[in-house]
């Protein structure tokens, strides 16, 4: 056996069969390959038909796309529809079969690379895109010029597991729940189209394997764990059995969660919390109502900033913050301003490598200095704010002025809308992350100037602690539970109560049932995770009364370390 | 021929979207219509063509067209770029 790790992106187990893909993608066997001008009026007829078939293909996906999908998706195939159909394509390919006496292949080849290279130089992250459309479209009708029907992934046998260099939109849309158990790229990201649309679908996948995914052939024995990421190639017998036992509780465990999904997070003695997700797209809003959650308690917005040479426009951000407002309707979505900088970097704002990034220039130390792009953000949001139940925060507040500066720019930004006649909502909450010390220490004095707090647990404990938790040598530090940081998260809870605030928590602390129970007991008002893990945390919710919760809160912070607590909650629970 | 000058109004300029509307609508019409940008000239059936322009937001296109049904066409040019495309 054989395991390659790859970047989960849909969770769930999938057993089967491997299909490859694109093996016979190999083109460039056929660049520059020349033909007689007798051959001529042979590849022209060659390429009329290989365009029919590739028009039927791309009717037929479409279809598809709209049943499985949605319309909006399928207006993706319409475009396919059109650049197949494009007098400058179909004349360059027809005039290099002819004046250049390229064979068929070849003047699609030649073709598609100078369109490609005309999109390209309109340096822009959206041309970049319909280059590889252009790219798609080519690689159709030259699999259909080589007689190879464009796989139909809707007619691939029972339990087969798909494996690819990277899907196509047009693949992932074909791909048949029934069939297809799960799916692993060589190339692709988390938030790639291709990733959205398998959590979508809920097929188990996995992008990002690199190489290690072409050693693979069909017809082996494969198990995805969408979950830890990686993949098995030709399992053992034992690996087998362990897998199909975990498959099984994995679909056992989605039932239980379905039967939650409409229940109010609440205590046996009647104490209600917000259980609420934390997105990266806007695509993963409905992610969280799917899993029961009450709304969106972070959306990260560095989706946006990353991996591009160019800053967001206010209407593509606007367009994101919409679609998840509207998604959540009356649901509350508390969007993070960017918190760029730290591991996060990014080319277009001249952010310098640092000796000490987290402590360094990022978040909202960079929106105070670059003044217009985060107005950019703060319009984009308000106006979005129009269409749901939209919150601002702000990340990386250490202080009183830092906190009124932001809050001033807003206010700005707001009353220059207003001037504009541009709808939004007036009321619109404005809150803050307490993720450094110094803010939790004063959070009496902040918790007076804002509408929440969100606690963020993952860089509160790596400041309090001094521990860099991606250094494995001292990663064993890194731990939550330290009575520093939660004598702190107490303070934190009980200053915003104090001054009539919600406090809420978007870090990791809030998903795992142990440390959450304590957070309950802390009063924590709202608990923000990653959507998978809402059902978890809601079962441990409505099995236990507030008053437990507290009392076990009580003892917890008496105690003396974080063994000591650990070993408690863990006898707490198991033993009642 | 009839000859009209637009300004791309839609944030994102005459990307993917807008140029399938347009090229689409152009198609309706037996007149040849061409769009030129910053002195290049490319025909409105061509959606890699009207893509390749690059036009952004703000910046102005000149359309003509020539053929029978002419001014119906302009008509419908002149709703694409004055209404039609702020909703794409």
């Amino acid at each position: 056996m054989k395991m390659i790790s790859g970047i989960p992106t849909s969770k769930g187990i999938g057993i089967g069969i491997a299909v490859v893909l694109g093996q016979n993608e190999n083109f460039s066997k056929f660049i520059g390959q020349k033909i007689t001008s007798t051959e001529i009026e042979n590849n022209l007829e060659r390429f009329d038909m290989a365009r029919k078939a590739t028009s039927a293909y791309i009717e037929k996906t479409k279809v598809k796309a709209s049943e499985v999908l949605g319309d909006k998706e399928a207006q993706m195939f319409k475009a396919y529809k059109m650049l197949l159909d494009d007098p400058i394509l179909n004349d360059m390919v027809l005039k290099n079969m002819k004046i250049q006496l390229l064979c068929a292949e070849a003047a699609v080849i030649e073709a598609v690379d100078k369109i490609k290279a005309m999109f390209l130089a309109i340096n822009n992250e959206y041309m970049k895109q319909r280059a590889e459309d252009v790219e798609n479209v080519g690689k159709y009708i030259i699999n259909a010029l080589q007689g190879i029907e464009s796989i139909d992934l809707s007619h691939l046998g029972i339990d087969s597991i798909l494996i690819a260099k990277d899907l196509t939109p047009a693949d992932t849309v074909a791909l048949d729940k029934k069939h297809i158990k799960g799916f692993a790229t060589q190339k692709g990201g988390k938030t790639s189209h291709t990733a959205i649309v398998a959590r979508t679908l809920e097929i188990p996948a996995l992008v990002g394997c690199g190489e290690s995914i072409l050693e693979i052939t069909s017809g082996d024995l494969v198990i995805i764990d969408g979950e830890l990421g990686v993949l098995m190639l030709n399992p053992g017998k034992e690996e087998l059995e362990e897998y199909s036992l975990k498959q099984k509780r994995y679909l056992e465990i989605s039932e239980d969660e379905k039967m939650l999904k409409n229940e109010l997070a609440q205590t046996l003695d009647g104490r209600c919390v917000e259980l609420v997700g934390n997105i990266t797209v806007p695509e993963e809003a409905i992610n969280v109502l799917d899993k029961g959650g009450d709304g969106v308690g972070l959306f990260r917005t560095e989706f946006l900033y990353l991996d591009r040479s160019e800053l967001p426009t206010e209407e593509e951000q606007f367009k994101a913050y919409k679609k998840a407002a509207e998604t959540l309707g009356t649901k509350p979505c508390i969007i993070r301003t960017m918190d760029i900088g730290g591991d996060k970097r990014m080319s277009n704002l001249g952010i310098a490598i640092e000796d000490n990034p987290f402590l360094g220039y990022r978040a909202i130390r960079i929106c105070l200095k670059e003044v217009e792009v985060f107005k950019t953000q703060l319009r984009a949001i308000l106006r979005a704010s129009a269409y749901g139940n939209l919150k601002i925060m702000f990340p990386m507040i250490s202080g009183l002025e830092e906190l009124r500066a932001a809050k001033k720019i807003f206010e700005e930004v707001k009353t220059e809308a207003g001037e504009r006649g541009i709808q939004f909502n007036e009321n619109i909450k404005v809150g803050i992350m307490i993720e450094i010390p110094s803010a939790a220490m004063i959070a009496d004095l902040l918790a007076k100037e804002v509408d929440f707090f969100s606690i963020g647990t993952n860089d509160l404990c790596q400041y309090t602690l001094a521990v860099d938790r991606m250094n494995e040598k001292i990663s064993y530090l890194y731990n939550p539970l330290h009575l520093g940081v939660l004598r702190l998260i107490k303070n934190i809870i009980d200053s915003g109560h104090n001054a009539g605030i919600k406090v809420g928590m978007c870090g990791e602390m809030a998903s795992e049932v142990e440390n959450a129970v304590i957070l309950l007991g802390l009063e924590l008002d709202e608990f923000s995770m990653v959507p998978s893990g809402i059902p978890a945390i809601k079962n441990m919710i409505r099995k236990i009364s507030f008053s437990k919760a507290k009392e076990i809160a009580d003892n917890v912070m008496k105690m003396e370390n974080a063994a000591e607590i650990s070993a408690y909650i863990k006898e707490k629970f198991y033993v009642n | 021929m009839l000859t009209k000058t637009f300004v791309i109004n839609c944030a994102i300029g005459l990307h993917a979207r807008p140029a399938s509307v347009l090229v689409d609508k152009a198609g309706a019409f037996n007149s040849s219509i061409t769009m030129k940008y910053k002195e290049i000239s490319v025909p409105l059936n061509s959606i890699i063509g009207v893509m390749a322009l690059g036009v952004e937001s703000g910046q102005s296109v000149e359309v003509s067209i020539a053929g029978a049904d002419q001014e119906e066409a302009m008509a419908a040019m002149e709703f694409f770029f004055e209404k039609e495309i702020l909703d794409l």
